[in-house]
């Protein structure tokens, strides 16, 4: 099994992608409401990555 | 007075049994034994990625011990679930013996936490194949 060294940013991003599958896949009803929902999840979790990479940025300085 | 609803009987398990059941050992089984092809596949894919990307990131397996305190418990045994819930990779991990000590590390603990999130991917997969089997979903 090879290894893998992803940054925070990387790793949070792979996550939210594998995550936002599952949510789009296991909460509409329709296949076009589900590709929606996952694209609305995973744009969420960019926001709260990026939003909190902020705030922890401007917290430390 | 509050007035009483009348309890839903339960669906018989094997209506939603083998499905929950194949879902839980083969991520995304549970669709695809209903004829769900796509959303199974998307699903196997998410789980399964998910879970060797946490190998990949040599994360840690939990074990149901108990710790020194209360917290520490209930983190081994939730994480122990959360791995459990993977089904079949997890089973084929621990028998092949993968043993990966808790070290410190981000990388390897993004791992630790995608081997715990693949299982809980998984739940949900179940819960919602267990809808689709009974009828409250299509």
């Amino acid at each position: 099994m090879p290894k893998v060294t992803l940054s925070h940013f990387e790793a949070a991003l792979l996550f939210a992608f594998f995550t936002s599958i599952v949510l789009g896949v296991v909460t509409r009803k329709t296949d076009r409401e589900r590709g929606v929902y996952g694209l609305y999840s995973f744009g969420w979790f960019l926001a709260a990555l990026f939003g909190l990479g902020w705030l922890m940025f401007l917290g430390n300085r | 007075m509050k007035e009483k609803t009348a309890k839903e009987p339960r669906p018989p398990i094997n209506l939603w049994g083998p499905a929950v059941g194949v879902g839980w050992l083969v991520p995304g089984g549970g669709h695809f034994l209903l004829k769900r092809y796509g959303r199974a596949g998307l699903l196997a894919f998410a789980v399964a990625g998910m879970y060797l990307f946490g190998l990949m990131m040599r994360g840690t397996l939990f074990q149901p011990e108990r710790g020194p305190d209360l917290l520490t418990t209930l983190i081994q045994y939730g994480g122990f679930i959360g791995n459990v819930a993977s089904g079949l990779p997890y089973l084929l991990t621990v028998w092949l013996g993968y043993s990966q000590p808790d070290v410190p590390g981000a990388v390897h603990d993004y791992g630790t936490k995608f081997l715990v999130g693949a299982g809980l991917l998984n739940v949900l997969a179940l819960v919602d194949a267990y809808d689709i089997a009974v009828g409250k979903k299509d």
